[in-house]
């Protein structure tokens, strides 16, 4: 865990309700991290669409099951895990929503939205249930990201030493 | 916010006006349902005008692909009018704005249907 950072978790009810609450929660966050509005509305429909598939794909809306939704706030970026209580899930699996045979579809865009609007996304393998990583870096002045510059500052130290 | 769609006519173009957030439980059933029910009532030439949408996620875009198919289907066009930024990029990133007929003002929608 990050030095500096603030940890919020929520485990929330499988109902369609906890998917505005997990994504007003992002919102904030995400705002007191220092992101832009228009990061902030990124990084909000992450959360939204991890947490319906949690809710809908693996919960199934089962009233016993929870989701777990945790935020890492760190001087470098945000950093979110939507954990669920269901059959679990194979990300190779998922269907392309650009190949031509999926292209019309009317759902199927969740997780490529996800990917188009975070900078990493990871899928860790859990005991039970499914989980979703997704991190957003702040972006420096110069245009890198804050993890970029620590990275970067690493790598001068090693060089030094 | 739940979504209201007002619809109307101009120059034999039935122009939707649609309000609030294209999410998951928030108007996306009555997106396709209103929509549904104009190209069953034979409108052929359907705007949506997005301008008052608030939000939109991955089931909101599956809303207006399932608009815009039900329109084709019954032999008609359905143009999509005054994006916000936020509902650009999302069909920016999904390629889907390549498949709609995408208009910036009224008059330049209900035109786009005489060529």
């Amino acid at each position: 865990m990050h030095a500096n950072a603030t940890r919020i978790s929520y485990a929330l009810e499988s109902t369609l309700e906890s998917v505005n609450t997990a994504e007003q929660a992002a919102l904030e966050l995400a705002s007191k991290t220092g992101f832009d509005q228009n990061e902030c509305g990124r990084i909000g429909i992450a959360v939204r669409e991890a947490t319906i598939n949690a809710i809908l794909h693996g919960n199934r809306y089962d009233p016993a099951k929870r989701v777990t939704v945790c935020f890492e706030s760190t001087p470098e970026g945000l950093t979110i895990a939507v954990r669920d209580e269901g059959p679990g899930l194979d990300p190779a699996s998922l269907p392309d929503p650009l190949a031509p045979e999926n292209f019309l579809k009317s759902s199927g865009r969740g997780i490529f939205l996800i990917r188009a609007f975070m900078d990493e996304v990871g899928f860790p393998s859990v005991a039970t249930g499914a989980e979703i990583t997704m991190t957003k870096f702040l972006r420096t002045p110069a245009g890198g990201s804050a993890k970029d510059q620590r990275d970067d500052a690493k790598d001068d130290q090693e060089a030094t030493q | 916010m739940t979504m209201k769609t007002t619809s109307r006519q101009v120059d034999g173009v039935t122009v939707v006006d649609l309000s609030g957030s294209i999410t998951l439980d928030e108007g996306s059933a009555m997106l396709r349902k209103t929509v549904k029910g104009l190209a069953q009532q034979g409108s052929r030439r359907i705007v949506l005008n997005l301008g008052g949408v608030t939000a939109m996620d991955s089931t909101g875009i599956g809303e207006l692909i399932s608009a815009y198919t039900s329109v084709r289907n019954a032999g008609g066009e359905l143009k999509l009018l005054n994006l916000t930024r936020e509902v650009h990029e999302l069909l920016r990133i999904t390629k889907l704005s390549a498949v709609f007929d995408i208009q910036d003002d009224e008059p330049s929608a209900v035109a786009a249907f005489q060529h």
